[in-house]
């Protein structure tokens, strides 16, 4: 699902946030971004979402080349893949349903259809019935937990999550965290960036470490990384 | 085929309600907006309606004008009837009046101190005259000009008097009139097309979050700019009624006082405000510059945010 082959980044200023960068998600499988800040996780992350490009090397997601990919098939390629942010990035002067109906908005969904998606995403948050309530309205979860049923209203086969816990506490986390492992249950290929090590440990998942933009040769990484390398 | 023009009609409907709304909530900020730009639509209506209403009065003052024709002595009186219908015949003749010799004679008669002058003279000397008058829409240099040569052509007539003078004056001062007003209509365009495009962008770049997270789940450049575009046909529209209302309610102030001073001429004298046409010509050019200013500020700033390759 997602390809990092030799994808280094280098930003006007001269800092070179990634440097000949591999590793590559399989479909289905749900693994972690970590590494101390700056490391060059968002800036993974930015890259899949094709808010950049790399300077080199090949990013493949879901079968592009993101490189030979023009700029006007960007939105297409953006609504094949969920994003949920540290922020939450929600619309805060709009209710909670037209928060989370945005993507098939853009996508040209009908309005029942898109009645139908959005109640079923905030089924699956646990926020059914407060599709009328302002984000200012809810707590820090469940305005995190609003950013995730955006993330998967519109059934993307790729999910990828910029320190979704960061502002919450152990117990929402560990929420947040099973909400993933329910998507990635389904089929949906996760990644996740995070700095909340006891987490990633606790999953029991696959970890990608970062140090300075490329991998980290010290952390615990398994078989497959290695062949990629 | 069908669910694809719903699709359409969908999208678009979405986007103009939603705009719609957020304008409506904003009242004082619109109300602003819409007043400057209408200022500046209601000055090349108003000059056009001045402009109409000149030419309407220029074409009251057109019996002023006429063509004396002046026949040939000894042109039979049958002969002379017969140019006077071929002359009544003519594109753009409202009226021909024939003078025969003897009716001039008795005209000149009727003056105090040339009857008994006249009774000298053995022969009737005056010529028939044919008193030939334009149509208002006639009224014009070149016309006058061109039924001038047309009568002077016929074999019996000996000279066509026409006094252009007047014609050819009024004539410059309306053409005068009328590529003054292209040109400042040119001006306030622009000016209009300016506003909207700096309120535009002030409009797009107070709502950056919204729009980035727009982007980011996938909508494309149409999709986000369909709103801003929206908000710019609005805004023209809006601006196109209050400007003919500003003008509509000018001219019933002057009416009264137009009236007065056509009186005072001697002439009946009704100053027309702006039509049922001029609203529908304003709102369409309302609307097409909101589009223009719109697409002008959108286009420039949402282009900026693609993604870059930093090489």
């Amino acid at each position: 699902m997602i390809r990092f082959e030799r994808v280094s980044k280098r930003y006007p200023n001269g800092r070179e946030a990634l440097s000949q960068l591999s590793f590559e998600v399989a479909n289905g499988e749900m693994a972690f971004l970590t590494g101390r800040s700056g490391a060059g996780k968002s800036t993974v992350l930015k890259l899949i979402a094709l808010l950049e490009r790399p300077t080199r090397g090949v990013l493949t997601v879901n079968g592009i080349n993101t490189a030979k990919l023009p700029a006007r098939r960007i939105p297409l390629f953006r609504r094949g893949l969920g994003v949920v942010f540290q922020d939450h990035r929600l619309l805060m002067d709009r209710p909670v349903f037209d928060n989370v109906a945005l993507p098939l908005i853009v996508a040209d969904v009908s309005f029942r259809e898109i009645d139908r998606r959005v109640r079923a995403a905030l089924d699956q948050v646990g926020l059914l019935g407060k599709e009328r309530s302002v984000p200012l309205e809810l707590s820090i979860g469940e305005q995190q937990r609003v950013g995730i049923a955006r993330a998967v209203v519109s059934k993307p086969p790729l999910l990828i999550a910029d320190e979704p816990t960061g502002n919450l506490d152990a117990a929402l986390a560990a929420e947040v965290m099973g909400l993933f492992r329910r998507f990635n249950e389904v089929g949906v290929t996760v990644m996740i960036a995070t700095h909340d090590v006891h987490l990633v440990r606790e999953s029991g998942l696959r970890e990608i470490t970062l140090a300075s933009g490329s991998l980290d040769a010290s952390s615990p990484v398994l078989p497959a990384i290695a062949a990629v390398r | 085929m069908t669910g694809r023009l719903f699709n359409w009609g969908t999208r678009h409907g979405h986007a103009l309600v939603s705009t719609a709304g957020h304008l409506a909530r904003h009242r004082i900020a619109t109300a602003l907006t819409v007043l400057a730009i209408s200022l500046a639509l209601a000055l090349p209506l108003a000059l056009n309606v001045v402009v109409d209403n000149i030419r309407a009065a220029g074409g009251s003052f057109a019996d002023a004008i006429g063509l004396s024709v002046y026949l040939k002595p000894g042109t039979s009186e049958q002969r002379a009837r017969a140019l006077a219908a071929d002359a009544r015949a003519r594109a753009g003749v409202a009226s021909v009046t024939l003078i025969t010799a003897a009716q001039g004679l008795a005209q000149l008669r009727k003056q105090a101190g040339v009857g008994t002058a006249l009774d000298i003279l053995p022969d009737n000397p005056l010529p028939a005259v044919l008193e030939v008058r334009p149509n208002a829409s006639s009224a014009v240099p070149s016309r006058l000009d061109a039924l001038r040569s047309q009568l002077a052509a016929e074999p019996e007539v000996d000279s066509v008097q026409l006094d252009r003078d007047w014609a050819v004056r009024f004539h410059a001062i309306l053409e005068l009139a009328r590529r003054g007003l292209l040109i400042s209509a040119a001006l306030l365009a622009a000016g209009a097309v300016a506003v909207i495009g700096n309120t535009i962008r002030l409009e797009i770049a107070s709502r950056g979050a919204e729009i980035e997270v727009t982007r980011l789940v996938g909508g494309s450049n149409a999709f986000v700019r369909r709103p801003f575009l929206y908000a710019g046909v609005l805004y023209g529209l809006g601006a196109g009624l209050v400007a003919w209302a500003i003008v509509a309610m000018a001219g019933a102030i002057l009416a009264d006082q137009a009236q007065r001073l056509a009186a005072a001429y001697g002439g009946a004298f009704a100053l027309h405000g702006p039509s049922a046409r001029d609203l529908g010509m304003l709102l369409g050019a309302g609307a097409a510059l909101g589009w223009l200013g719109a697409a002008i500020a959108a286009g420039r700033q949402l282009a900026r945010t693609l993604p870059r390759r930093h090489v």
